[in-house]
């Protein structure tokens, strides 16, 4: 029944299991640093689970991706928010619009659709990781509704950087990664952007005094 | 000619960066722009007597299709750049933009150039998402431009949902490479859409099924289809309005082509009228929402901006019905909207500047003040309400007919929406514009040449489409499927 | 015939051992808090000492309140004797799987909170109340993670889900750790243990357990220890069995239900000093919160199983 599953799809499945328990983590979590660090951590499995991909498929490029992956997902992004968190003086709780464990209970019926949705594709897949596929989709939705349940700047931001992984998963799990040219570009993209948040970061606390998003409720239609 | 096209937009904008604050910059961008389009006319003639061409490799893939939103894109970038400048200048008068703001600006309006014809262009599917991540974030710094409370709210809104979209897009596109990566092999070619286009009837029904709705999601909060279309009218109405211009007459478009793209490898893939469908639908709500909503404005640039939305659904509206007609169709209401839709913002900020304020409540009499804008924003609104002898009639009138003939039961929907969309705005601008004032003069002369330009050209494609833009509409749409 | 007797060995040593459980894990805390530990075997002369004493009654204590003791105790007892703790040889597990299982737990907590409650002191209903409600969500979170369990052998018999546990290669199950650590949880719920009640304080205004067993003395007092002690106990096997299932006698061995007694104790002996080392490290929570940490659990275990279902199951 199971005996066939190689020692390296085991690990690559331990990974991912980590980061959907990472991305729930994330969801319960209260306070911005600890939410920061978990996004930290959770790059650092994500650029496991590629190493391992690399290492049992001998692709050169996934190991450029591993690489990349560690720099700016583990390193330099979560560095970049601390660093804002500490100018911004930002350390309060992380407010959420819905209690955590109604969100929780939210979280546990995306995790099921999302499952029910990747499961006819993994079962297509030829890859060796194709079961994490439907993990990867799952972390997606969780960050996903992490962005929506949250009412501050920052833990959006978190949000929308989570997701990213969740896609990054997706597309080393599925199919081995993308094309190198893709994923320079999509991680230039992120980094860029989330320059540019750094900045917005600050005009915002400028007009708002707060990073609050609730303050930003006056475009209506009406 | 195609590396010139996509090398002035880039090296202008780098330029503008570093001297944006010189006092030839303004004329810098205008002149970048003119020769953007310039390059995009002779890139045209090539393909249109030369045929479909490849460039850095097999990396970009110019055919009639993406050639056209390829000149269309320019010209509007061209004539909106034209625009901006004494409108920005009009606004530094005012007060409300400083100098490093305007350098801001003008490299940032160069740069999201560059990304739309990037997007516009590429073969690779996944460049084409780079490229519209790209062009969203240009796009965030210029909506919050001015850095008050609301367009940093607007931008903030923006960046949000559309990073959301463009993370679902991100997603599709994964599955894409997926479908693809069984039939051509893990080599870097499974993500050209010139590669995908032959091997389409072989992609894996079920992936496609699912990458396709994932790219629609994500492609159509960049489209503006509901219910993701939030970011819009905050978008357009809180950013300069040079930008609402180019937001509402080009990024939208690049967006919907992105789908179109989508849309063919799906056809092929998927059995049966899936994709299709799943447009339809889109399209009739995102039409049927912003109609409603039309009503319920105060401010011009929103209501202008739930304008777009409603035109953006029926034209995804139309595509998703298919066939040759419809496409054509499609191509043209795609055309009318961005040279209409620019006209009226340009329009709409010249207005706006003289009553110095966007409330469409204080602004009244544009016909004694300034009666050149007065016209061209009554005409523009003709224009876009699908009034004959202007080209949108032409085109909304293919579409409605088409959707008569093969799927009756929309007609009353899209009458209703029409109709409502009609009533909404009509009855709002005709007092603005012949309304009594009291307004000043503003300190430059506006630049109207763009808008009775856009208007021209909208008026005579509906009276006369020359044989060529025919056909070249046709091979668009016979490309399409 | 050897069933028979390896089944009543077994109900023995837990009657043996649990106390002695209780007494090691209060010794290990002590040392990790660095206070002068109680002997190891205080447990017994407690138990010892109550056994002796005379039952006080209050006056309006209907039959239950005195019966309740005898139940608790037995269905605990019952416990003990379903869990393989030596050998999956057990001529009582056909009796009950583990759904049945959780069913013993949940009858002994109800029968618990109703003799609470049977005085009408403040405290008892206050106790009774807080426990069903640690019950009532600790017990969905248990029955996930055996399915978890259950998926893997295909059976919920407990010797035969650990008959294919202790004979699987060794390969790595995410949904089992998830699962193991959504058990962890609900057995530190289960057995008043810190981040959810404190066994050693009688502090009103947290007390769980000990708010229950206020009014009980004498030997009702000593068999509702000794029930405490086989439940930690129950656990403690239930989570070796199922988690670490290694050396677990199987079927017809006599000698290896002997080899697996010292295996045993040295499992229980690590599983105590590691319950300590939680205890001591965390602080216990509020009593509002237990509902947030007892849904953690929930939430491992339907992970657990949602995992196993995707990653693990090839079709």
């Amino acid at each position: 029944m199971n005996t066939t599953i190689p020692l390296s799809a085991q690990l690559i499945n331990l990974c991912a299991a980590v980061i959907l328990l990472l991305a729930f983590a994330m969801l319960a979590q209260r306070r911005v640093m600890p939410l920061i660090n978990l996004f930290g951590f959770q790059g650092l499995v994500l650029a496991g689970s590629t190493l391992v991909v690399a290492v049992t498929t001998h692709q050169a490029h996934l190991y450029w991706s591993a690489g990349l992956t560690l720099l700016l997902k583990a390193m330099l992004l979560p560095w970049i928010l601390h660093r804002l968190v500490r100018s911004l003086y930002v350390k309060w709780d992380v407010e959420s619009l819905v209690n955590v464990p109604t969100t929780m209970l939210i979280g546990i019926a995306l995790v099921i659709v999302a499952f029910n949705v990747a499961q006819p594709i993994s079962l297509l897949s030829h890859t060796i990781s194709r079961g994490t596929l439907g993990i990867a989709l799952a972390t997606v939705m969780l960050a996903f509704l992490m962005m929506i349940t949250r009412t501050k700047a920052i833990p959006q931001v978190v949000g929308f950087l989570a997701m990213e992984n969740g896609l990054f998963l997706a597309a080393t799990s599925a199919t081995y990664g993308m094309p190198m040219v893709v994923e320079l570009g999509i991680a230039l993209d992120v980094l860029v952007g989330v320059i540019i948040l750094g900045v917005f970061f600050f005009q915002i606390r400028d007009q708002f005094d707060s990073l609050d998003i609730s303050h930003m409720e006056h475009l209506k239609d009406d | 000619m195609f590396v010139i096209l996509l090398a002035i937009p880039l090296v202008s904008g780098a330029l503008l960066t570093v001297a944006g604050e010189r006092t030839w910059a303004p004329h810098l961008n205008i002149i970048a722009s003119v020769g953007t389009f310039l390059a995009s006319a002779l890139l045209t003639m090539e393909i249109v007597t030369r045929g479909p061409r490849f460039a850095f490799g097999e990396q970009f893939f110019i055919d009639s299709m993406n050639v056209f939103f390829v000149a269309l894109t320019a010209f509007v970038g061209m004539t909106t750049s034209i625009f901006s400048g004494p409108y920005m200048r009009n606004e530094q008068a005012h007060g409300r933009l400083s100098i490093p703001r305007l350098r801001l600006y003008k490299s940032m309006y160069q740069l999201f150039m560059f990304t739309m014809l990037v997007a516009l262009t590429t073969n690779n599917m996944g460049i084409l998402w780079v490229a519209m991540e790209a062009a969203t974030l240009t796009t965030v710094l210029l909506v919050s431009l001015y850095r008050t409370p609301a367009s940093l709210e607007a931008a903030w809104k923006y960046f949000i949902l559309c990073g959301v979209g463009i993370a679902q897009a991100l997603f599709g596109t994964i599955l894409l490479y997926f479908a693809a990566e069984r039939v051509l092999g893990e080599a870097g070619n499974a993500l050209l859409w010139t590669h995908l286009v032959d091997v389409r009837g072989q992609l894996e029904p079920a992936i496609m099924a699912l990458a396709f709705i994932f790219l629609l999601v994500g492609y159509g909060t960049k489209v503006g289809l509901a219910p993701l279309h939030n970011w819009l009218p905050d978008a357009h109405a809180e950013g300069p309005t040079p930008v609402s211009a180019v937001l509402s007459g080009l990024l939208l478009n690049v967006a919907l082509y992105a789908i179109l793209r989508c849309k063919v490898l799906a056809d092929g893939a998927i059995p049966g009228e899936f994709a299709g469908n799943l447009m339809m639908g889109f399209g009739l709500l995102t039409l049927l929402l912003a109609a409603f909503f039309l009503g319920r404005q105060k401010d011009i640039k929103r209501m202008f901006a739930y304008s777009s939305i409603e035109h953006m659904g029926l034209i995804t509206f139309a595509f998703g019905m298919g066939g040759a007609v419809a496409n054509f169709a499609g191509f043209l209401h795609m055309t009318m909207h961005s040279l209409t839709k620019s006209a009226i913002f340009f329009a709409v900020g010249h207005a706006t500047q003289k009553a110095g304020t966007q409330m469409m409540a204080d602004i009244r009499g544009l016909i004694r003040i300034n009666p050149v804008i007065g016209w061209g924003l009554m005409l523009g609104t003709l224009a876009i309400l699908g009034m004959p002898p202007f080209g949108v009639f032409a085109s909304e009138f293919m579409i409605l007919t088409h959707a008569m003939k093969y799927y009756p039961w929309t007609t009353p929907i899209l009458l209703l929406a029409l109709g409502v969309a009609f009533a909404s705005i009509f009855g709002k601008v005709q007092p603005m514009v012949f309304g009594e004032t009291h307004a000043k003069r503003l300190p430059h002369a506006p630049a109207i040449t763009p808008v009775f330009v856009h208007l021209a050209i909208v008026l005579m494609l509906g009276l006369y489409i020359p044989p060529y833009l025919t056909r070249w509409f046709h091979e668009a749409a016979r490309m399409l499927g | 015939m050897t069933g028979l007797l390896g089944q009543l060995f077994a109900i023995l040593l837990a009657l043996a051992l649990a106390p002695l459980l209780t007494g090691w894990v209060n010794q290990c805390r002590a040392w990790l808090q660095s206070r002068s530990a109680p002997p190891l075997f205080q447990p017994y002369y407690m138990l010892h000492k109550l056994f002796r004493k005379d039952v006080v009654l209050a006056h309006n204590a209907s039959p239950l309140f005195r019966t309740a003791p005898f139940v608790v105790f037995g269905c605990m007892l019952l416990a003990c004797a379903i869990i393989p703790s030596l050998s999956t040889d057990l001529p009582f597990a056909p009796a009950a799987d583990t759904l049945a299982l959780v069913g013993v737990f949940g009858l002994a907590r109800i029968f618990i909170s109703l003799a609470a409650m049977d005085v009408g002191t403040s405290f008892g209903s206050l106790g009774g109340r807080r426990e069903m409600l640690v019950g009532f969500l600790a017990e969905p979170a248990l029955l996930m993670v055996i399915f978890t369990t259950a998926m893997i052998s295909q059976s919920t018999s407990v010797a035969t889900i650990v008959e294919t546990l202790a004979h699987r290669d060794i390969v790595i199950y995410p949904s089992l750790a998830f699962a193991g650590i959504a058990f962890t949880f609900v057995s530190l719920a289960e057995n008043a243990r810190v981040p959810v009640d404190n066994p050693a304080t009688h502090l009103e205004l947290t007390m769980i357990h000990e708010a229950m067993i206020l009014e009980y003395s004498g030997r009702h007092l000593a068999l509702i220890e000794w029930a405490a002690s086989l439940k930690l106990y129950a656990y403690s096997c239930l989570g070796l069995a199922l988690f670490f299932p290694w050396g677990i006698a199987e079927r017809d061995n006599v000698l290896a239900m002997v080899a697996a007694v010292p295996l045993l104790l040295v499992k229980l002996g690590i599983g105590g000093f590691l319950l300590a080392t939680i205890e001591t490290v965390n602080a216990k929570m509020r009593i509002f919160r237990a509902p947030e940490f007892l849904g953690t659990a929930f939430l491992l275990a339907v992970l657990g199983l949602l995992v196993r279902l995707l990653l693990e199951i090839r079709a």
